[in-house]
């Protein structure tokens, strides 16, 4: 399978494990990612809060130009830029006016012919294909499946692949990667989005109450599908204990390394060294190797 | 939908709901107060108003009220309250209208750490096509973001491979500078 890809600026950033990971694990799944030329940035959580017009122009450039490739789909792994995508797609779709707006901005016959994939949508069409590639299962490692705000809602913005209030998609693939999905409360609360830097006690109050949610129901490890959750809930887990908020160490990994590790993909190339929190606990209880998890550097978290 | 082009008449100012009907499509009105909004609204434990507070007040073209206000800042655009709307009211979107209208001149109460990051972010987007990480660190500090944060954390960042140290400039940046050009005009044009 042939599928349009658009990293979007934390995969080649601050969560560039994200997207090695993903790499490593689309040969094993016979796809093949098509980069959208030349992206540019999505506008993230900052566009739509100054200009509606500059929210939807700068993901139409990127959709414009994946049409001009001859794409019919395009993958867009953060969360972020999906949801934005996605809501670029659905608002020209419902306004002629606003479409010719953006089609005079752009200077480009643009036709808003271009699906918008999310992770989720695209590995849940994949699960029998992750069981069969499954040499290396998680064996009995619980995972608290992390979904957020924009995997899954507005539904109308989705498509609705799944439930926006009670999605599955998430768990169905870990379970195929041989891990086993705890039951729990927070899946679907807001972690604190891009307020990590601006309001960082806000994230820390949200983000320590999905980890702790995640811990008393019994994961050794939370797994997330967007760089902002990971960043706030990996990241962010030393500010959470400095002020008092949380206690121990909590793995957080991307749901494309939790596939990646059931295939058995050296950790390292998965990108687990790049992790704060050391991700160990979760490579001992996996069949595979131990190695290049978050410890080689952990002396300098500081 | 909304759309920035509908014409309108000019005699006066036009009401607050009208207003934001006009950029949301939706009617404000529509918000009969359940308060369902609010009950799943991650930030409601923070902030003077509430989504459904705010929908209230939008109805009542309580402009004043409204700029007096951190709520509007301080929403993660989680997009809960949207989802959960059982009238299709949309608040969420109705609080991307309202901080474009208080964007322009006045910032509202704007945090102002809040207000620093989202100006810094959009600078790096115009500047390279990409958001450079590195520079969006700087120019939040420097834009009145706070100077000490993150500055224990960051070698640890960078220690990881995390943090690029020179910005990507995309090939189109001509036109990722047209688009942020044209949309200024237009909002300006709607002013």
């Amino acid at each position: 399978m042939k599928i349009g890809y658009f990293p979007g600026c934390s995969l080649h950033g601050l969560s560039r494990e994200y997207e090695e990971s993903l790499k490593a694990i689309v040969a094993g799944l016979d796809t093949e990612l098509v980069e959208v030329d030349d992206w540019s940035c999505c506008g993230a959580s900052s566009a739509h809060g100054a200009s509606h017009l500059l929210a939807v122009t700068l993901p139409a450039r990127n959709l414009a130009i994946a049409e001009e490739q001859g794409l019919p789909e395009v993958l867009a792994p953060c969360a972020a830029c999906y949801a934005r995508l996605a809501s670029a797609r659905h608002e020209i779709e419902g306004d002629a006016k606003l479409a010719d707006h953006v089609n005079r901005i752009l200077v480009r016959d643009f036709k808003n012919t271009v699906k918008v994939r999310s992770i989720l949508e695209v590995l849940k069409g994949q699960v029998a294909t992750i069981k069969a590639k499954a040499t290396n299962p998680l064996k009995d490692l619980k995972v608290a499946c992390y979904y957020g705000c924009l995997l899954v809602r507005p539904v109308e913005v989705t498509g609705g692949y799944d439930d926006p209030e009670d999605p599955s998609s998430m768990e169905d693939i870990c379970k195929a990667a041989g891990a086993v999905p705890v039951k729990w409360n927070r899946r679907l609360d807001c972690c604190g989005g891009g307020m990590s830097m601006s309001r960082t006690g806000s994230v820390v109050r949200l983000s320590a109450a999905i980890l702790k949610d995640a811990k008393a129901a019994g994961a050794d490890a939370v797994v997330v599908a967007c760089p902002m959750c990971h960043s706030n809930l990996d990241f962010r887990q030393k500010a959470m204990q400095q002020r008092g908020a949380w206690e121990g160490d909590m793995p957080v990994l991307f749901l494309t390394q939790v596939v990646g590790l059931s295939m058995g993909i050296d950790p390292k190339t998965l990108g687990m060294g790049r992790h704060f929190v050391s991700t160990d606990s979760v490579m001992a209880r996996t069949a595979g190797t131990g190695t290049g998890s978050g410890t080689a550097v952990a002396g300098e978290v500081g | 939908m909304g759309s920035h082009e509908h014409s309108r008449n000019h005699s006066g100012p036009e009401p607050l709901a009208a207003r934001v009907q006009r950029m949301t499509g939706l009617n404000p009105a529509c918000c009969y107060q359940c308060g369902k909004c609010s009950a799943g609204c991650p930030m409601a434990a923070e902030t003077t108003l509430r989504p459904h507070d705010v929908m209230r007040l939008v109805a009542r073209d309580r402009l004043d009220k409204l700029a007096d206000a951190d709520g509007l800042w301080l929403c993660l655009t989680c997009e809960t309250c949207t989802s959960r709307c059982p009238n299709g009211c949309d608040p969420a979107r109705t609080m991307d209208a309202l901080r474009e209208i208080f964007a322009t001149g006045k910032d509202g109460k704007a945090p102002k750490a809040i207000s620093a990051f989202h100006k810094s972010f959009l600078a790096q987007v115009r500047a390279h096509g990409r958001l450079f990480e590195m520079g969006l660190i700087m120019s939040y500090k420097l834009g009145g973001g706070s100077m000490f944060a993150d500055v224990t954390t960051t070698p640890s960042v960078l220690a990881r491979g995390k943090l690029g140290l020179a910005p990507h400039n995309v090939k189109g940046l001509e036109e990722v500078r047209r688009i942020f050009a044209e949309c200024a005009a237009a909002e300006e044009d709607e002013r």
